[in-house]
């Protein structure tokens, strides 16, 4: 979908070091009491619920524009997270609004506990899969983004959206998160690493020598 | 600021109480990324990358396996790419749809990464980005933006710098930086 999250390209957001021009330092990992929380009920939330890393992108990009926009980084994940939760039926709209449980829970698996979770982390959820087809497309090859709007879960940034490049390299067959968000399975498709020069994405202004690159489903695709 | 504080505290005490969560496991996951997973994965790989070519050409083929050989792996690094930087090319790394960043080596993106200026801007003019971060490339030095649109991450392996080739490993891994994995930065002594 074009939302307020594909922001390759806009202007106006000022510089990218604010307070200071000094990143923060390397082990400062939060910048609230809460947002370690959000991260670890965000994580935790999706056994019950039972949703992918794609669902869960696809709840953020969802939040309306001006709302996102003003939202800081663990706000945005704290209310996808509430909103997947009332979606999926596991918490009721008046219960977040009460702040208390209301009612017992819905049928769900037994949560992790902490060694479980533990293995969870240093698992994580491969998205590789065995290749479904040939590979339409080989290292060298020039393509051309495809024009789409997709007004569901899509990894085509729009800056590329019909824009010619050139194949760098093959990564294999991955689940295509434009199926696996909206629960119609896994799709895999053959990905590539697409190359796009600074001058066809960006014009006479682009700076020089500069390239830049996405990682591109197949479906994305087509030969130039 | 407060409103928000109570809100996730609610939220967490309706999941607990409906039996989805255990708490000692919203302990683990803060406990692994507050203090077990960081940058300092990825400063080990960087510097064995510099002191063992065999490494670094493994790491350059497939750095999934590359990097599990240290013992880093997992959650949001479960596909991992190594980019090395040269005299002739610098990598630099973004996500512009949300923030998919290497979690097993650099542990959680900083604010900067997350931001819309940085998201933004990274891909339609990296140079005047890097300019922020103090970061001059010379003109004929190509800059190479890695949009992160997969489940693939990118690692920076940034250049080893001059005057250092009898420094042992962890040494070298003490001077390299999130940032200079990142890419908005350089190594320097």
């Amino acid at each position: 979908m074009n939302g307020a999250h594909d922001l390759g390209g806009a202007m106006g957001f000022g510089p990218v070091l604010g307070d200071g021009g000094e990143p923060e330092p390397e082990d400062v990992r939060f910048h609230a009491g809460w947002e370690p929380l959000v991260l670890a009920l965000t994580l935790a939330a999706a056994r019950p619920g039972g949703w992918s890393i794609d669902e869960s992108r696809h709840a953020r990009e969802s939040l309306p524009p001006p709302l996102y926009l003003s939202l800081t980084y663990y706000e945005i994940w704290l209310a996808a997270t509430e909103n997947l939760l009332v979606a999926h039926g596991l918490v009721g709209a008046d219960e977040l609004a009460a702040g208390r449980s209301l009612r017992s829970g819905a049928p769900a698996p037994e949560p992790l506990d902490a060694a479980a979770a533990a293995e969870v982390l240093a698992t994580g959820a491969p998205t590789g899969r065995p290749e479904p087809a040939p590979p339409r497309f080989g290292p060298g090859d020039r393509v051309r983004a495809r024009v789409v709007h997709p007004r569901g879960h899509t990894r085509l940034p729009r800056y590329v959206r019909g824009r010619c490049g050139v194949v760098e390299s093959r990564r294999g067959a991955h689940v295509l998160p434009d199926s696996r968000a909206h629960g119609n399975g896994e799709a895999p498709e053959q990905l590539y690493t697409v190359v796009f020069t600074g001058a066809e994405l960006w014009g006479p202004d682009a700076e020089p020598t500069t390239t830049i690159s996405v990682d591109a489903w197949e479906s994305y695709l087509e030969h130039a | 600021m407060r409103a928000v504080d109570a809100r996730v505290r609610a939220l967490e005490s309706i999941l607990v109480e409906k039996g989805y969560v255990d708490p000692a496991a919203l302990d683990e996951i803060i406990e692994t990324y507050q203090h077990r997973v960081g940058p300092r994965n990825g400063a080990h790989v960087v510097a064995r990358a510099w002191t063992d070519p065999a490494y670094a050409e493994r790491l350059a083929a497939d750095a999934t396996a590359a990097v599990a050989e240290l013992g880093y792996g997992g959650r949001g690094g479960e596909h991992l790419a190594a980019v090395f930087n040269s005299a002739r090319e610098h990598h630099l790394v973004v996500c512009t749809l949300c923030s998919c960043y290497p979690w097993p080596v650099l542990g959680l993106p900083p604010v900067w990464y997350k931001s819309p200026a940085y998201r933004s801007r990274a891909v339609l003019e990296p140079r005047a980005v890097l300019a922020e971060f103090g970061t001059v490339l010379d003109d004929d030095v190509a800059v190479r933006v890695h949009d992160s649109t997969s489940e693939l991450r990118y690692l920076v392996v940034p250049q080893r710098p001059a005057g250092t080739d009898d420094w042992p490993a962890d040494a070298l891994a003490a001077i390299v930086s999130r940032d200079s994995m990142i890419g908005t930065r350089l190594v320097s002594v």
